[in-house]
């Protein structure tokens, strides 16, 4: 185990499979000569050399049709897209194409490809840069789409990403870049397409992914001052979706709150909250609730975003409504 | 206005003297079997044997055979919608394309694709895309990947990306050549202008309507070709592709032919008019092409019209296989979604429980 943050795990299991495999090359802009816009490809082109290292002009969908093009060649391209925003302009070659050509062509070629991409807001980009694009993608079938909320997952989930024959979009998030964790050291392969309990607990549930987790699990750690059994799970793949461990999960707390950065109408929650519907409907207690981003276009000005953003407040009032809705008995009142 | 004269035979045409007769009766052949094949797809159309749109070739069969008698096997086609002749001239059993196009098990994608998306791995023909301009961004990539992988040379692999006249308008096409321009790609970006985009002129889409000028901003050489005559298209597109193998240098190459008949085969093309309909009829590549094998004596009447017999056969087999083959399955819907098995991968059919309660 090595104490790294985030950003440090992901520029390490560039590093590694870009050493395994000659077929693995980075393409984006500004990763090489300027290491990134968030340095997450810091010191590869040094490493690695402009034939691995490929610096694009400002052209979201020509390079990302080209990674498309060159993984149906065999090679296994990790594009960088700036931020997720800038996915809408690349987002033809995302769907109707990297998606759709194993399918479509009859499972003759394969589109081995990783979108690593940051989502989020919180820093006062304003509203073109602070979405939480996510659910676009986990809409589609075609893509896998992983969305890891610390270290030792952005390492193993990555390392899996890029040997999987699929495209994946694998979700970053601004705030997560300096998070510090312990990440054990060697070869790690995740598992894309479950969902894992980052904290037990028993007496509600909360569904989060990416940075979501962080606070979720914040919350759970205070409430657990007062006695509030909380549990949490860390989606962590987006699309396929685990619905059983949410569903087993709801089952034993027979509550559950579900904490998204992403706006609420069509969000995740919906699809987790109409999962429990379905799968968990006769153990629940209290109606399950959402925590979702205000649906605005986000603003610029600190508290106008402050408010507009699901945070550990809203979350602990909402997990305390949904305690007292269904006659909680434990803890010390709620 | 475009100039939209039939291009002058260049001294690259004149090579045409040196081709063989057996190369010209192949032509020819597959120029027949393109034209009864796409007749007949279009009679299937009206039969409901097949659905969702269906663009032909029709008009374009001169082109079509020119171009794909340029490549080698080993290069790579990316095609468009109208796809189905390119498939046929590249080598995929008639029998399968027409599958194909009736949605069953035995197409060349199994039926998952049908007339817009044939595709043969096999024979390096990369897809056919339903979505305009598309297939521009991912041609370029299967160039920048025979670039990262190889090296220049008279035996590398190029790409050909067909497009049609109204896809030089898409922010795609303007990207990916860039790219191309600036990578120094192996690639060869064909515009096959039959001058309307469903019923929109060239004139009235393209600021610039000499589209093999089009690659200018890009520093790509642009050559217009008489997308009548099968001959010169071939050698039009073998000086391309020999700039992009050797000298890793893209090229685009502008063909000039007729739709002969609407955008698809349901479209009855009001928009024409009758002047530019019969200019594309006395153009018809076909015939003109039937007549200039019969008077220079590479064929006699009887020679062409047993090609014509034999096409006429061959496509009455294709319909016979097609309608003979079994559907595709729905369990095995799924199979295809994903190349690498992964957890909770859905599989759900409408009305299935998403969970299994416990």
């Amino acid at each position: 185990m090595t104490e790294l943050t985030y950003r440090q795990a992901l520029n390490d299991t560039l590093r590694a499979e870009m050493a395994r495999d000659e077929n693995v090359y980075l393409i984006g802009e500004e990763i090489g000569v300027f290491e990134g816009s968030y340095k997450i490809t810091a010191g590869l082109l040094k490493e690695f050399g402009p034939r691995r290292v490929v610096d694009t002009p400002i052209a979201e969908e020509g390079f990302t049709g080209v990674a498309i093009g060159s993984a149906m060649l065999g090679l296994r391209p990790v594009v960088e897209i700036m931020t997720i925003n800038f996915s809408l302009i690349a987002i033809d070659q995302i769907v109707n194409h990297a998606a759709k050509i194993r399918s479509m062509f009859g499972g003759e070629v394969s589109v081995p490809i990783v979108i690593r991409t940051p989502g989020g807001g919180g820093q006062q980009l304003a509203a073109t840069h602070s979405q939480n694009l996510e659910v676009w993608y986990a809409h589609i079938p075609g893509l896998k789409v992983v969305a890891p909320s610390n270290p030792a997952d952005a390492k193993a989930l990555l390392t899996a990403a890029i040997r999987d024959d699929d495209p994946v979009l694998f979700l970053e998030n601004l705030g997560l870049y300096n998070l510090k964790g312990e990440v054990p050291d060697g070869e790690q392969v995740g598992e894309i397409g479950t969902a894992a309990i980052v904290k037990d607990g028993t007496d509600i549930t909360v569904v989060s992914y990416s940075r979501g987790v962080l606070t979720a699990l914040e919350v759970a750690n205070q409430l657990a001052e007062e006695g509030i059994s909380v549990e949490v799970v860390d989606l962590r793949s987006l699309r396929p979706l685990d619905r059983d461990t949410v569903c087993a999960s709801v089952r034993k707390t027979s509550r559950a709150v579900i904490f998204e950065d992403d706006l609420l109408t069509y969000g995740i929650g919906a699809e987790i909250s109409a999962t429990i519907g379905e799968g968990a409907f006769d153990w629940l207690d209290a109606p399950v609730r959402r925590v979702a981003a205000a649906e605005v276009p986000l603003p610029y000005s600190k508290p106008l975003e402050r408010a507009a953003m699901p945070d550990a407040a809203s979350l602990t009032k909402v997990i305390r409504e949904t305690l007292a809705a269904s006659a909680f008995e434990g803890g010390q009142g709620v | 206005m475009a100039d939209t004269r039939r291009p002058k035979a260049t001294g690259k045409t004149t090579k045409q003297n040196s081709v063989s007769a057996d190369a010209l009766r192949g032509y020819y052949t597959q120029m027949v079997l393109i034209r009864e094949f796409e007749l007949r797809a279009s009679e299937m159309y009206a039969r409901a044997k097949i659905g969702g749109y269906c663009h032909l070739n029709l008009g374009e069969e001169a082109t079509v055979v020119g171009l794909m008698a340029a490549l080698k096997p080993t290069d790579y086609v990316y095609m468009t919608y109208r796809d189905h002749g390119y498939a046929l001239a590249r080598g995929m059993e008639p029998g399968a394309v027409m599958a194909e196009l009736f949605g069953k098990s035995t197409g060349v994608v199994g039926g998952y694709g049908g007339s817009m998306h044939m595709f043969d791995l096999e024979r390096r023909t990369m897809g056919g895309y339903g979505i305009v301009g598309g297939q521009i961004p991912l041609a370029t990539g299967a160039a920048f990947a025979i670039n990262y992988r190889s090296k220049a040379g008279k035996n590398a692999d190029a790409v050909m990306c067909l497009m049609g006249d109204g896809t030089t308008n898409i922010g795609a096409f303007h990207e990916s050549l860039n790219l191309a321009g600036l990578w120094k790609l192996p690639i060869v970006y064909v515009i096959v202008n039959n001058r309307l985009g469903m019923g929109t002129s060239v004139e009235h889409a393209s600021a610039e309507p000499d589209l093999y000028k089009r690659g200018c901003a890009y520093r790509i050489p642009g050559e217009r070709v008489d997308g009548d005559d099968p001959v010169a298209v071939r050698d039009a597109a073998l000086a391309a592709l020999e700039k992009a193998r050797v000298d890793r240098q893209p090229m685009i190459l502008e063909t000039l032919s007729y739709r002969l008949k609407g955008h698809s085969v349901v479209d009855p093309a009001r928009y024409r008019s009758k002047e530019d309909t019969e200019t594309a009829q006395e153009n018809d590549p076909v015939p003109a092409f039937r007549n200039r094998l019969l008077k220079s004596g590479v064929l006699d009447d009887k020679a062409a019209d047993a090609i014509h017999e034999a096409a006429e056969k061959t496509v009455d087999e294709a319909v016979k296989f097609a309608d003979s083959s079994p559907d595709p399955l729905p369990a095995e819907m799924f199979d295809r979604v994903y190349a690498t098995a992964v957890a909770n991968a859905p599989g759900a059919f409408p009305g299935d429980p998403v969970v299994v309660a416990s």
